[in-house]
């Protein structure tokens, strides 16, 4: 059964159709690579399922429990939607960690805020806390950050940063685990140290969306391949399909210019 | 000598007085203003924006004086003390002037970090108290500092309504023919300054482990 079902998702900014009409699904345990040029409407997809962007019309699903509905106002409510962004994590282009924590406490900082409002809470807050440290020492410990708990964003190189933003992430166990072009503000020596932890999750069957520009690291990892352009879905299937041997004229040409690059 | 000292001392008093009663009410309302001004519903951020135009576009001197006479003249209830005036006034000025600070320092936050914040399901105020204030802070704190030792010399202003303070009371003593009690008056203002700048240098310091 599929873990996220989009159906119909359209957007526009200022009577500029973004998104026209984007459907698809994705199995638990599925990679899928999101590629295009820039103003195809990718991140903006990405922003939607995140709750970042609210699309004006069509429905999403986690599984069979329908999170976004365009037409129900309900599923606009503040509250409403930060229950539903649980479902997904995000790892944005610029990083965005919080400066002012260590990296530990950017790891933990949101799973210590949602465990507060726990009914238990009180009488287990030593352990829940102790338990939220566990799993963010574990998960910088798996993206190999273990002997920067205690550094602070700054002092890190970029591809570090990204990292602990990948930890971040993963620390609120997200369904589904989005990618914002995660290697694009890196420094080209960077980015292999990035797309090597993605690719353990890849490994691991965790179901993540990136949106990319590296084609040899979406044709490796992803087990479907989207191309979008001018606000649709071009083509989409498996990589050595679509990166590989492109149907469609403008997924050609895409690929042409990104070879020549 | 100890005459002139007595008196230039408890003039200085006053001015304190008016800092710190201004600081402390004005550092709150100037966030009031700030959120007026950034507020969605037009209306109100169009009329905060007015207030804000002309109390920043007009001499602190002349409000002083709309404070003190306006009420008796216009509305025939004379303002009953001259302290109180000098209150009004400095906390609405400096309150428009810290209100576009804090503006600054809340629109300079990249929406990057609002946007971590509610992708990892905080709230609002989650988000703006445990992610952007601290970087507020910290961004705001120069410009602050500046602004913060123009009010201790504004405070001389207060003279123009009759509340005695310490230039004041210094040029009593200049009628006399005494004139070093008045230029004397600068180190107060010399010393008292300088001491805020070491405790912003400090602020500034204990800030520093972190960049953003």
């Amino acid at each position: 059964m599929a873990v996220l079902t989009v159906e119909g998702i359209q957007k526009s900014f200022g009577g500029v159709d973004v998104l026209r009409d984007i459907s698809f699904s994705l199995e638990k345990g599925e990679a899928l690579a999101i590629i295009g040029s820039s103003g195809s409407g990718k991140t903006t997809l990405l922003r939607c399922l995140n709750f970042l962007e609210t699309p004006d019309k069509g429905v999403i699903r986690v599984g069979d429990q329908v999170i976004f509905d365009a037409e129900d106002p309900r599923s606009r409510s503040e509250q409403e939607i930060r229950q539903q962004r649980l479902h997904f994590g995000l790892v944005f282009q610029s990083f965005n960690l919080f400066p002012q924590y260590t990296v530990l406490e950017n790891v933990t900082l949101a799973g210590r805020l949602l465990a507060k409002e726990k009914p238990d809470f009180k009488s287990r807050k030593a352990a829940v806390f102790r338990e939220i440290e566990e799993n963010g020492k574990a998960l910088l410990d798996s993206v190999g950050l273990a002997a920067k708990l205690n550094a602070y964003p700054h002092q890190l190189s970029g591809g570090q940063q990204q990292r602990v933003a990948i930890a971040r992430a993963l620390a609120l166990h997200p369904d589904i685990l989005c990618f914002d072009e995660p290697t694009s503000a890196l420094d080209p020596e960077l980015t292999g140290e990035v797309l090597n932890v993605i690719r353990g999750l890849a490994q691991r069957n965790t179901t993540m969306v990136i949106v990319t520009h590296e084609m040899q690291f979406a044709r490796q990892v992803a087990d479907n391949v989207m191309f979008m352009d001018g606000g649709v879905i071009v083509e989409y299937g498996p990589p050595e399909e679509v990166i590989g041997n492109p149907k469609q004229e403008r997924t050609r040409q895409f690929l042409e210019r990104y070879a020549q690059q | 000598m100890s005459d002139v000292l007595d008196s230039l001392v408890g003039g200085f008093w006053l001015n304190l007085e008016v800092f710190v009663m201004t600081l402390l009410l004005a550092l709150p309302l100037g966030l009031v203003i700030t959120f007026g001004s950034m507020t969605k519903f037009r209306p109100l951020r169009y009329l905060t924006r007015v207030f804000v135009w002309i109390i920043r576009g007009t001499p602190l001197m002349l409000q002083l004086f709309a404070v003190m006479y306006m009420p008796g003249l216009v509305f025939g209830i004379p303002m009953k003390s001259r302290m109180t005036a000098v209150l009004i006034a400095f906390v609405i000025n400096y309150a428009a002037y810290f209100s576009e600070i804090y503006r600054g320092g809340i629109e300079s936050i990249p929406k990057g970090q609002y946007e971590a914040g509610q992708v990892l399901g905080m709230t609002r105020s989650q988000v703006f108290f445990r992610v952007v204030l601290l970087q507020v802070v910290k961004r705001i704190t120069p410009p602050m500092s500046n602004e913060v030792i123009t009010l201790v010399k504004d405070t001389a202003l207060a003279r123009v309504v009759s509340v005695a303070e310490i230039i004041m009371c210094a040029e009593r003593y200049t009628k006399q023919g005494l004139i070093w009690p008045l230029f004397s008056t600068g180190l107060f203002f010399l010393l008292f300054n300088g001491l805020l700048t070491l405790l912003f240098g400090y602020f500034e310091k204990k800030m520093s482990y972190f960049r953003s």
